[in-house]
């Protein structure tokens, strides 16, 4: 069981060669993420043109049924797709480097479950509680997942393996899933409270819900610009790491802090969503190369344009009806996933 | 280890003209143990519900010679038509199970093995739910016939995507499995996304694995693919045995590897799906079965896979019974109640052999 991940950093193809072509490349990202957003809100039952979009977001006229509609219904969500896009686009980049793993994803380890299972558990227990405690629990579930899957993985000769990583996720998975589903159907008032969360879907967000989870991913999101430099010595190793003098388990604990708070919220606002946190980090190294300092703001452009247009798909293949935007990642992330077990996992 | 099992212990040999069996002493032991075990529960099973019958009475009304009892009529009722079906059938399915369970990980030698985990149950139960949504009103003799193609055509595509370089390593097999079964997953729900209200609530208590409302079709649907392939397993196991020395040995003792691991595998496929078409997904049993059946009997597969089919039973009408006194007066369906006991185990396993390679 002792597969080992090709080493991450020894990939130095890139498609943007030149430094001087970096920053530019993330502004064009940001651009080409405003025209999805701006694509995505006149998208719907009501097709609104571009001008009207403009209209309700610097000169709301609130008598205007359209404007209204934009405001409350489809802004929140495309912002909610953003963030959680986002989110789990960096928690993935930052756990593949901790993990030297190129299969982490928080919904292949097990930590979206663990949120699941954590807000399905306080809205069972607790009755209603407030929106603004859903993310409280989901970082509390997240957390717990994240240490016993790292715990599990990491036991044995030869430290964290991608397989012996996978498969503590997907059984502490399905363990945790086991215990949801008990609760919602022995339940039926928690079913029906939560059921539009768990399908993993971006259809009902509310305003004030996108505005709680917000602050916790910003501070994830920053958190991680922040050790993004620590975080590329430690993905060249833990000998590495330690002998330029740095202090892993430092960086280990803070990045564990962010990859909770970056899943944890994301769940929280969209229920389990897989598989984004596994690709966009990929792409993102094979056009930037393995310095996170570029890694993660890149990932998270990408991870928003990637749910995003995910949602937008949702939305209009099977017009009038939608399907949740989990069922469209996985569609799109489980090939991705054979192709990186086929080539990217010795043995 | 089995060196070691080897000196201990004592066998007992069949041998008939066209096979031959060596079978370790203290299968026949433990085979009636778990019998005996498999009994007492099926009693308390069939006698908790929300109509009490003393486990005295149901032994004797299971025997029909209660006749003269003035709830005679209502025991029957109970008894015969809807609690024991219910019970034979989890029984049934957990033989099942174990028995797919054990020819994959011998197959594979690969003892994490499992149908619900390798994907092949993810299939069975897709090309199920596409029949119970879309089809509708089928008679249940069909459903084991899709499960069939569905969990075949997994197996299949998960065996060709994991084949590089002339081989499939078991860590490629798990990973893609897993892929797979998300996919299979998200067009399971897409499908019940478009069926119809009724259809859907059924195929989602269907789904997460239960016995719940079987009545004896459901068990003439199962117990003829059995009667058919636990047959065929049991004839096979000096095949898997000569199998688990490995492809090199294997072929240089005169077996023919492949065709004979297709074999096998097909077995596997089938009971598997047979399960699945009349209980839903139901993980675990497959995995932990074999593997306390080892370690009761060695391993050996002519002794090896009659003990686990018998445990798999055991273990599923004892899940059965938890899953409906856990949350009186509703129930948890069996595959939840495996899921909490398999995981864990599961586990335990993967701590045992962190160590291994």
């Amino acid at each position: 069981m002792t597969a080992q991940a090709k080493p991450i950093s020894k990939n130095t193809t890139r498609i943007l060669g030149s430094r001087a072509l970096l920053l530019p490349g993330l502004v064009i990202g940001i651009i080409l993420l405003i025209l999805c957003l701006l694509w995505s809100i006149t998208l719907g039952a009501a097709d609104i043109n571009t001008q009207t979009v403009y209209d309700a977001l610097f000169a709301f006229d609130e008598t205007s049924f359209q404007h209204l509609i934009i405001q409350t219904v489809r802004l929140p969500r495309v912002l909610a797709g953003v963030i959680v896009g986002a989110a789990l686009a960096v928690s993935g980049a930052i756990m593949q480097g901790l993990t030297r793993n190129p299969l982490a994803d928080s919904g292949i380890l097990g930590i979206n479950s663990g949120a699941a299972f954590a807000v399905v558990m306080a809205v069972f227990l607790l009755g209603n509680p407030p929106l603004s405690t859903y993310a409280f629990f989901g970082f509390i579930g997240a957390g717990v997942a994240a240490i016993l899957v790292y715990a599990l993985g990491s036991m044995g000769r030869g430290g964290t393996t991608p397989l012996k990583l996978t498969l503590a996720g997907v059984i502490l998975s399905a363990f945790v899933s086991a215990f949801t589903t008990a609760i919602l159907l022995g339940d039926q008032e928690t079913l029906d409270k939560i059921r539009f969360w768990t399908a993993g879907s971006l259809a009902g967000r509310e305003m004030p819900l996108v505005l709680q989870t917000a602050p916790y991913i910003l501070v994830g999101l920053f958190g991680s610009l922040v050790i993004s430099r620590q975080i590329t010595t430690i993905s060249l190793g833990e000998d590495v790491a330690k002998g330029l003098g740095q202090n892993t388990a430092w960086v280990r604990g803070i990045a564990a802090i962010m990859v909770i708070l970056l899943a944890g919220g994301a769940v929280a606002l969209a229920g389990p969503i897989g598989f984004v946190g596994l690709i966009v980090p990929h792409v993102v190294r094979f056009i930037v190369g393995v310095d996170y300092r570029w890694v993660v703001p890149y990932s998270a452009v990408l991870g928003a344009i990637l749910v995003t247009v995910a949602d937008v798909g949702a939305r209009i293949i099977i017009r009038p009806q939608e399907l949740p935007v989990g069922v469209m990642m996985a569609f799109v992330g489980a090939p991705f996933f054979i192709w990186l077990a086929r080539w990217k996992v010795k043995r | 280890m089995a060196a070691q099992h080897e000196l201990k212990s004592t066998w007992i040999t069949i041998r008939p003209r066209w096979l031959s069996f060596r079978l370790d002493k203290r299968v026949p032991k433990i085979a009636v143990l778990i019998l005996a075990f498999t009994f007492i529960t099926l009693v308390f099973s069939i006698s908790y519900g929300e109509y009490d019958i003393s486990p005295y009475e149901v032994v004797r009304t299971i025997l029909n010679i209660n006749q003269d009892h003035p709830d005679y009529a209502n025991y029957k009722l109970v008894v015969h038509t809807f609690r024991l079906p219910r019970i034979v059938l989890a029984f049934l399915v957990g033989a099942a199970l174990a028995t797919s369970g054990t020819l994959m990980q011998g197959i594979t030698r690969n003892p994490l093995a499992d149908p619900y985990l390798i994907g092949v149950s993810g299939g069975a139960s897709l090309a199920a739910v596409t029949i119970i949504v879309w089809v509708r009103d089928v008679p249940i003799g069909v459903l084991p016939w899709a499960a069939f193609v569905g969990a075949g055509l997994t197996a299949l595509a998960i065996y060709t995507l994991a084949w590089k370089g002339g081989k499939s390593t078991p860590i490629r097999l798990i990973l893609i499995g897993i892929a797979l079964e998300s996919v299979l997953g998200a067009v399971t729900t897409v499908m019940l996304l478009f069926g119809n209200i009724n259809d859907v609530q059924q195929a989602y208590v269907w789904l997460s694995g239960s016995v719940y409302g079987r009545n004896w079709e459901h068990v003439k649907a199962l117990g003829s693919w059995m009667v058919v392939f636990i047959p065929a397993a049991f004839l096979l196991a000096r095949q898997l045995n000569t199998l688990g020395l490995g492809d090199d040995t294997a072929k240089g003792l005169g077996l023919r590897v492949e065709w004979q691991r297709g074999l096998l595998m097909l077995i596997s496929v089938a009971l598997a799906a047979a399960a699945v078409a009349v209980a839903g997904t139901i993980g675990f049993v497959g995995l932990v079965a074999p593997h306390i059946a080892r370690r009761l009997v060695g391993p050996l597969h002519e002794g090896l896979l009659p003990v686990s089919a018998l445990f798999g039973g055991a273990l599923l009408v004892l899940a059965d019974l938890i899953g409906r006194w856990a949350i009186a007066p509703s129930e948890l369906p069996v595959g939840i109640v495996t899921a909490m006991i398999g995981a864990p185990y599961f586990l335990y396993l993967f701590y045992r052999n962190r160590n291994q390679q």
